[in-house]
């Protein structure tokens, strides 16, 4: 029943998936992993950056993975800003659980239905070269739209875990996450780091979205299927832990691509909740999280 | 506020609005009325789970669309009359509700939140795919001929609307003072606690989950009858999920005047924004509203308003 | 045994690697008042918390007043007369003072509502002096004011079993003695009390008698007189 070409196929293009999927997460493993703060908005920055990507390849031929790396630091500033308003709202006062995450569904709502005023509801792609090519190992395909941002995320991640590990910054905002109050004896304003951690996860949906709109068309509410997509990689992953976020997205793209190839695609938006739903029955604290 | 004053202003509100079928015979007017009670309804179902026991829902919509295609389903099945689709359509949110609540109710605050955002895809692709309410495509659905001693119809709903929603105000204002209500509130200020003081909270969560599903069943249930063309994208529109979030929010969720009072103001800026600017502006509206009303008063109207007059008092 | 409140049997309890408590066994009587000491991070909290079900033991028994308490769900235990204070004040911060007190009444001590249970409540208030403050919101108290709210809750639950943890850190000494005198007076109608406390003077003129806990084992057990005598315990908290 299964051929052997039809199941390499799937995991391949799972794994190539799953890659991208991490990019897509990594923000949100920071922001939500290290900080505890729900960016339920955080796929709709993602399509904010596709539309980045669209507006500048269309107008002006760049290409969209470059137009996502230049627009990051911009993402940065927002975020910032964004963090800024939040802390002085919610943060400061202690008020959180459902006011922020009350606030971050109206954010996405917002962007959501002002890409709509915009844009309307029609797919936007761009153009690229690399676009509808495919290479060919074997009976193996690897097509070039999902390749590479499998690469893009792959640098992506190792580069954020560098940063993470080995600067200052980096450490600081793991540490934050543990022991607020060590951190300030040590001389780190809490809330610049956490508002710089906050930048940089919006930063990287810059890159997400240039990504995902590589990958296929994009329409204002197509961010929406990936909110349970980005919380069951996170809690699977494990809370703070920048390679487990890694090996789920991997495993949650195989599952996908393997339930749409042998149970019908319309299947695929539920996988994400079921992993969710498995993992926070069985082993809550995920592959790799801290306790 | 004192039972006296709180029944009277019920009746004086019925009153005011039995007396506005004799007078007006504008149709716009009861739409937009409409519009703002079933708000209010939902408002007011979404605080029980939201404001009183401290668990967002995203998935407001899920419960609305669920009381739609049950009278869809019904009216095609067996063609019941109003108010029985309208119990079918709390029997059936109720269930949901408690299915719900009992599949989630062990998660932290928000994994909860975002399990009633993916009950409500699943419902809306369940729904999607049931042809025989219309699936993708849609459902029309006849305006019946009979509307009592009213003008018109759309008269008749306004009316069928203001008593759901006034009963629904009068269940959640008994219930915020009750010992059921106060056993919700220590769960939301702090469960652990409450659990060690011996309140079931287990028990209470699907109890606020059953009555939410149902007031939001019961809000869906006469939508068909008004929109007369039902789909799944505004049946399950995320505008109705925001909107349920929003107006309590806005007006305060600690209180049962809260949901009341965003209602009020939310819903009536909606309508004199989609007659003077655009309907589509008038999406973006309540977003934003929301946003700028939790940053700069989390507390809502009701918050602001008691603390004005805690400092009146000092 | 026949009077035997409270029984625990080999409890253990991890997070991850750390062993919070190990082997943990220990009987209250009816009426007795025990005090739990130990230097901080022992597992005296730990334990509270698996004895009242806030948190889940992995190995062990817990009996309570004869049943067997180790599955059920923390406000069971509650109703079969299980009360406790937190460490760090948890008052329902929404409420008003009066109202914190209602909740334990009409669910833990399965107490009337309405007006007889606001009668009762600003009863428990007059014992332990915050009448005055019964309509005042419970989030502006205080730390002492906290303190004592805490315990009221606990009252308000008419247990049995009253598991007051560190109830008088930071409290002048009056305000101790006002504590031990509240709770002397609870135990002789009959309630059976456990004190988790630092502040010697007070455990050893309140408890019968006096468990002692480090890196989650009991090391001593006896009265306060033995207790202190006993070199494990002087080991334990001066690290000689």
């Amino acid at each position: 029943m299964f051929s052997a070409d039809l199941l390499a196929n799937a995991v391949v293009s799972g794994i190539l998936l799953g890659g991208f999927y991490a990019a897509v997460t990594i923000g949100l493993a920071i922001v939500f992993g290290q900080l505890d703060i729900v960016n339920i908005a955080h796929p709709a920055f993602i399509i904010v950056g596709a539309y980045v990507a669209y507006i500048l390849n269309s107008h002006f031929g760049l290409d969209p993975v470059l137009v996502g790396i230049v627009a990051a630091p911009v993402f940065f500033f927002a975020g910032a800003l964004i963090y800024r308003v939040y802390f002085f709202a919610f943060e400061r006062t202690g008020q959180e659980s459902l006011s922020g995450l009350a606030f971050f569904f109206g954010l996405m709502f917002i962007i959501e239905v002002v890409l709509i005023l915009i844009y309307g509801v029609d797919y936007r792609l761009v153009q690229a070269d690399y676009i509808g090519q495919t290479w060919r190992v074997g009976f193996v395909d690897f097509p070039l739209r999902m390749l590479v941002p499998f690469a893009v995320s792959l640098a992506l991640t190792v580069a954020i875990h560098a940063y993470m590990s080995r600067t200052f910054i980096g450490r600081a905002i793991q540490a934050v996450a543990q022991d607020r109050v060590a951190l300030q004896l040590m001389g780190a304003d809490p809330v610049r780091i956490k508002q710089w951690a906050f930048g940089l996860g919006i930063a990287t949906a810059a890159i997400a979205g240039s990504l995902l709109i590589v990958i296929g068309p994009v329409e204002p509410s197509v961010g929406r299927q990936y909110i349970g997509r980005v919380f069951a990689i996170v809690v699977l992953g494990g809370m703070g832990s920048i390679q487990g976020m890694f090996i789920a997205a991997l495993i949650l793209g195989v599952v996908e691509s393997m339930v749409s190839t042998f149970a019908g695609p319309s299947w695929s938006p539920a996988v994400a909740f079921g992993v969710l739903a498995l993992t926070l029955a069985l082993r809550p604290a995920g592959l790799f999280g801290r306790q | 506020m004192k039972p006296v004053a709180f029944w009277g202003a019920l009746a004086a509100v019925l009153a005011a609005g039995l007396a506005l079928t004799n007078v007006a015979a504008n149709e716009y007017y009861y739409n937009a009325l409409y519009l703002i009670l079933q708000g209010m309804l939902m408002a007011v179902a979404w605080n029980v789970l939201g404001g009183f026991t401290g668990y967002v829902n995203f998935g407001s919509a899920g419960f609305f669309a669920m009381g739609a295609y049950t009278t869809v389903a019904l009216d095609k099945a067996l063609g019941l009359p109003l108010p029985l689709l309208i119990l079918a359509g709390g029997a059936v949110g109720g269930l949901v509700g408690l299915g719900l609540g009992y599949l989630t109710l062990r998660l932290k605050g928000v994994y909860f939140a975002i399990a009633t955002l993916a009950m409500s895809i699943v419902i809306e692709t369940l729904v999607v795919n049931w042809s025989y309410v219309g699936g993708a495509k849609g459902s029309y659905m006849l305006t019946p001929e009979k509307h009592l001693w009213f003008d018109s119809y759309i008269q008749m709903l306004f009316v069928v609307m203001l008593l759901l929603t006034l009963s629904a105000v009068a269940v959640s204002r008994a219930l915020s003072s009750s010992r059921l209500g106060r056993g919700l509130a220590a769960i939301r200020d702090d469960e652990v606690a409450a659990e060690c003081a011996g309140v079931p909270t287990l028990r209470l969560k699907l109890v606020s989950t059953t009555v939410m599903g149902a007031m939001m069943g019961i809000a869906g249930a006469p939508f068909p009858y008004f929109v007369t063309y039902v789909e799944p994208g505004s049946a399950f529109s995320l505008f109705i999920a925001v909107n349920a979030i929003a107006m309590p929010m806005i007006g305060g969720t600690a209180h049962w005047l809260g949901p009341v009072i965003g209602a009020l103001l939310v819903g009536t800026t909606q309508e004199i924004v989609k007659v003077t600017v655009s309907s589509e502006m008038n999406v973006l509206i309540v977003g934003v509203m929301l946003v700028v009303f939790i940053t700069l008063a989390p507390q809502g109207i009701v918050g602001v308003a008691r603390k004005y007059l805690r400092r009146r008092a000092a | 045994m026949s009077d035997e409140l409270l029984r625990v049997g080999k409890l253990g309890k991890r997070f991850g690697g750390f062993v919070a408590l190990d082997n943990v066994s220990l009987t209250v009587r009816a009426g007795e008042r025990l005090g739990l000491i130990g230097p901080n991070g022992s597992g005296k909290t730990t334990l509270i918390n698996c004895i009242t079900g806030a948190l889940f033991n992995d190995q062990g028994t817990i009996h309570f007043d004869g049943r067997d308490v180790t599955l059920l769900p923390p406000f069971q235990r509650a109703r079969a007369g299980m009360a406790r204070t937190f460490q760090i004040p948890r008052p329902f911060r929404s409420m008003t003072v009066l109202e914190n007190l209602q909740v334990p009444l009409e669910y833990a001590a399965r107490g009337p509502s309405g007006r007889r249970a606001v009668d009762e409540a600003l009863e428990v208030l007059e014992v332990i002096g915050l009448r005055e403050r019964a309509q005042e919101d419970s989030a502006r108290l205080t730390q002492i004011d906290m303190r004592k709210l805490e315990l009221a809750r606990a009252m308000a639950a008419k247990p049995r079993l009253l598991i007051s943890d560190e109830a008088m850190a930071g409290l002048s000494s009056n305000e101790v003695d006002d504590v031990l005198g509240i709770l002397r007076r609870l135990n002789d109608t009959g309630i059976t009390i456990i004190m988790i406390e630092h502040i010697m003077h007070a455990v050893m003129r309140f408890s019968e008698r006096v468990i002692c806990l480090d890196a989650g084992q009991i090391i001593c057990e006896g009265t306060p007189q033995s207790i202190v005598q006993d070199a494990g315990v002087q080991r334990a908290y001066l690290g000689a």
